[in-house]
């Protein structure tokens, strides 16, 4: 069995209690914190843990938080990342769900580590559900005295807000998610400057993903040093992996990075193989937003390596033959899924969910999506195609923010190892599935 | 503070700390001046949204001179010392530039002729340099009907390109913003929640800085066509601003007047409501004289006398 950090007590019943979950040794990494660890010493244990974002960038968490100004006479703020949206990402919903306090003590500790007194945990509006369980949860922390005024008698004031969106998945992009919390609507900002030197209010701002946050109780008490000895290369400790679509065992597990694709789709303890023992077709590995790879790419590498579930391995061969580990969201499919259908899919949601603020998502990606809705419904012509290649090529990188990218990268991937399927909607004029 | 050398096409330019590349460019002039669809000058805070601007630095600066790995808004990009960029000269940007004015026009209704934008239309300009002979869009467009926001104001979704100039118009100039942008993506809309909301002594200035046809004076509306009038400028005693205009003349009568646009479309002062709808007598106005018109403008073609020089005085 692989070390379990985040999923390790979330069968136990009433964890989102607090006595349950301090009798699993819950806040123990507070107390050894706030009692025996400078705020620099927490950072460096995240430093020397190599802990990455596990928002989808996978920006290493130690040195975004070195971006900020300490001596800055500004309030600094810590702010949680909880506006999980896209398509085939469902993993910290559950930690939320049933495992509030970890996160709660995560804030706790990074809040403490960046001399932030507020935070703030930026909930997805669709989850309300969870933010009431959170609310519950803080007001417990609150009265078992973890959070608020001098917590644990060691001087140090933490407030911790749940805040809903309004459902918006540009929201889950950081500045956007500022702008949100502030009060305005939600357009990402331009940048440079980055949240680090003006976010929150115009204050350093640091903004972390569920899941990278939960992480840090297990650091804290372990130290970084145990965190890094998890995993493979620079990709290091676990992951959560939203495993969805043609699988027999769909679910979030918890995998140590480096894990070989093909172990985690066959074996039982994770996927548990294709359904129906179907032939595996095509794998989007990380959320919708990364370039889906066919059977034979994603289990080996161009190279010929077995691919492994690592920032790495996954991302070996650039876009032309690899993908990205992004937030986890493994989406499988089956030799019966159709790829332009699926890809209409996804860039139906690009198209709804763009901020409208900049031109070349607003247009390309109501273009895309209405050219794939052509083509699937077989009115598309073979000119179509190249055109969609040339529009997701200008998407890309002429954005504000990551979504124009996001909304790019599954077309021009999906039509780079599938173009055949393309002409044959083409040909004959209508889906062949 | 020294200054810091900036090179744009291979011509060099010193600025101040602090200036965008936008603005250092303006400073050489001439063709090197990336257009802006969004970017105002007058208005905090604008630009970086319609990506026409965007530009390529392949020089970061002197200390770091690794280029920049994607296209840079130059509005709102500073410029760094030894910085070198490329804008016409970068076959990348030339090529987004392009790509952009398609997109800008993806739903654009392309009623130009009868648009009373048309002669002084940013995005007339854009396509006119940058875009393409065909149209690749066989689909439909997004439409909405046009809406009276003010009293004197037409706006027209359809032909809005959502530079969000006007809403910070509506922040920055007028005391209270009633309008703004409903929705998002390609069905986000400038609206207003209550019909005819926009009732402000500024708001007019909202169809001076629109770089489309998208605001339009509801009193110059179908009078005519902007090269077949006459821009002179002129003053007049006003307590609510500078009072210092542009009269749009036909003949002796007037039959629009704006604020004064500089060569980059935007204005110098921005003028009432009261000096901009309500006087339209020439009793009203000192009139200074023809204002002076770039010689490529339409507005300066037929009727006008051209010289030799770089722009023309209007005859009377």
């Amino acid at each position: 069995m692989a070390t379990q950090i985040l999923l390790k007590n979330i069968d136990v019943p009433g964890l989102a209690e607090i006595q349950v979950y301090r009798k699993l040794g819950g806040y123990t990494a507070v107390e050894k914190a706030l009692k025996t660890l400078s705020p620099d010493e927490v950072t460096d244990e995240v430093k020397k843990s190599g802990l990455k974002g596990r928002g989808g960038a996978g920006f290493p968490t130690g040195m975004k938080w070195s971006f900020i100004d300490k001596q800055s006479q500004k309030a600094k703020y810590l702010v949680c990342n909880y506006d999980e949206s896209e398509p085939g990402t469902f993993k910290d919903r559950h930690i939320g769900q049933l495992n509030p306090h970890q996160l709660i003590e995560g804030m706790i500790l990074g809040s403490y580590a960046l001399g932030a007194n507020t935070a703030y945990i930026y909930i997805r509006g669709e989850l309300f559900y969870v933010l009431r369980i959170i609310e519950k949860a803080i007001a417990e922390a609150y009265k078992n005295g973890f959070l608020g005024e001098n917590i644990l008698g060691s001087g140090y004031s933490l407030d911790l807000y749940c805040h809903p969106g309004a459902g918006a998945y540009i929201c889950g992009e950081e500045t956007a998610l500022l702008e949100s919390l502030e009060g305005k609507r939600g357009n990402p900002r331009i940048k440079p400057p980055f949240p680090a030197i003006v976010g929150l209010y115009g204050s350093p701002t640091v903004v972390n993903n569920v899941e990278t946050i939960a992480t840090l109780p297990w650091i804290v008490n372990n130290g970084g040093e145990a965190y890094s000895a998890i995993g493979i290369g620079n990709s290091k400790g676990t992951k959560l992996i939203s495993a969805c679509g043609h699988i027999n065992k769909p679910g979030i597990y918890e995998i140590e990075l480096g894990l070989p694709v093909e172990e985690f789709i066959y074996s039982d303890e994770y996927c548990g193989g294709i359904r129906n023992g179907n032939k595996l077709k095509a794998v989007v590995a990380g959320g919708s937003s990364v370039p889906i790879l066919p059977a034979n790419l994603i289990l080996k590498t161009a190279a010929g390596e077995p691919r492994l579930m690592s920032y790495e391995s996954l991302s070996e061969g650039g876009f032309q033959t690899g993908t990205m580990l992004g937030s986890g969201g493994f989406i499988v499919m089956d030799h019966t899924a159709c790829i332009v259908k699926n890809l209409l899919t996804f860039a139906r949601f690009y198209r709804h969910e763009s901020c409208g603020q900049c031109s070349p998502c607003r247009e390309g990606t109501s273009w895309m999506e209405k050219i794939l809705m052509r083509i699937e419904g077989g009115q598309g012509t073979m000119k179509d195609i190249d055109l969609l290649v040339d529009i997701a090529k200008h998407v890309e990188g002429n954005t504000i923010c990551p979504l124009g990218d996001a909304a790019a990268w599954p077309v021009a991937s999906a039509i780079r190892h599938f173009r055949e399927e393309f002409e044959e909607h083409v040909k004959l004029q209508k889906c062949p599935f | 503070m020294p200054l810091l050398k900036v090179t744009i096409d291979n011509i060099e330019v010193e600025v101040e700390a602090g200036t965008t590349i936008m603005n250092a460019a303006r400073k050489i002039g001439g063709h090197v001046v990336p257009p802006a669809m969004c970017y105002y000058s007058k208005l905090e805070g604008s630009g970086g949204k319609c990506r026409t601007c965007l530009v390529k630095v392949s020089q970061g600066s002197a200390k770091d001179p690794r280029p920049m790995p994607k296209l840079v808004a130059s509005c709102r990009t500073m410029v760094q010392d030894g910085m070198v960029v490329q804008n016409t000269t970068s076959p990348e940007a030339m090529e987004s530039r392009r790509a952009i004015t398609e997109f800008l026009l993806v739903n654009h209704p392309l009623d130009c002729p009868v648009c009373d934008q048309a002669g002084e239309c940013h995005l007339q300009d854009l396509s006119y340099v940058h875009g393409i002979q065909e149209t690749r869009t066989v689909e439909e467009r997004r439409t909405f009907k046009p809406i009276d926001i003010g009293d004197k104001i037409k706006l027209n979704m359809n032909r809005c390109i959502l530079c969000y100039r006007c809403v910070m118009v509506g922040d920055q100039i007028t005391d209270k913003r009633v309008h703004g942008v409903l929705g998002r993506g390609d069905h986000s809309e400038i609206s207003t929640h209550i019909l005819n909301a926009v009732d402000n002594d500024f708001s007019g200035n909202m169809i001076d800085v629109c770089p489309v046809g998208a605001l339009t004076d509801n009193t110059f509306r179908f009078k005519s066509r902007v090269w077949f009038t006459k821009p002179f400028d002129a003053h007049r005693e006003c307590s609510k601003c500078s009072g210092k205009v542009a009269l749009w003349m036909k003949g002796e009568e007037i039959l629009r007047v704006t604020g004064r646009k500089d060569k980059y479309g935007e204005v110098e002062e921005f003028i009432c409501n009261d000096c901009r709808f309500d006087r339209k007598e020439l009793k009203d106005w000192v009139v200074e004289g023809p204002r002076t018109i770039e010689r490529h403008s339409v507005i300066s073609q037929n009727h006008y006398e051209t010289s030799p020089g770089k722009s023309v005085r209007v005859s009377k």
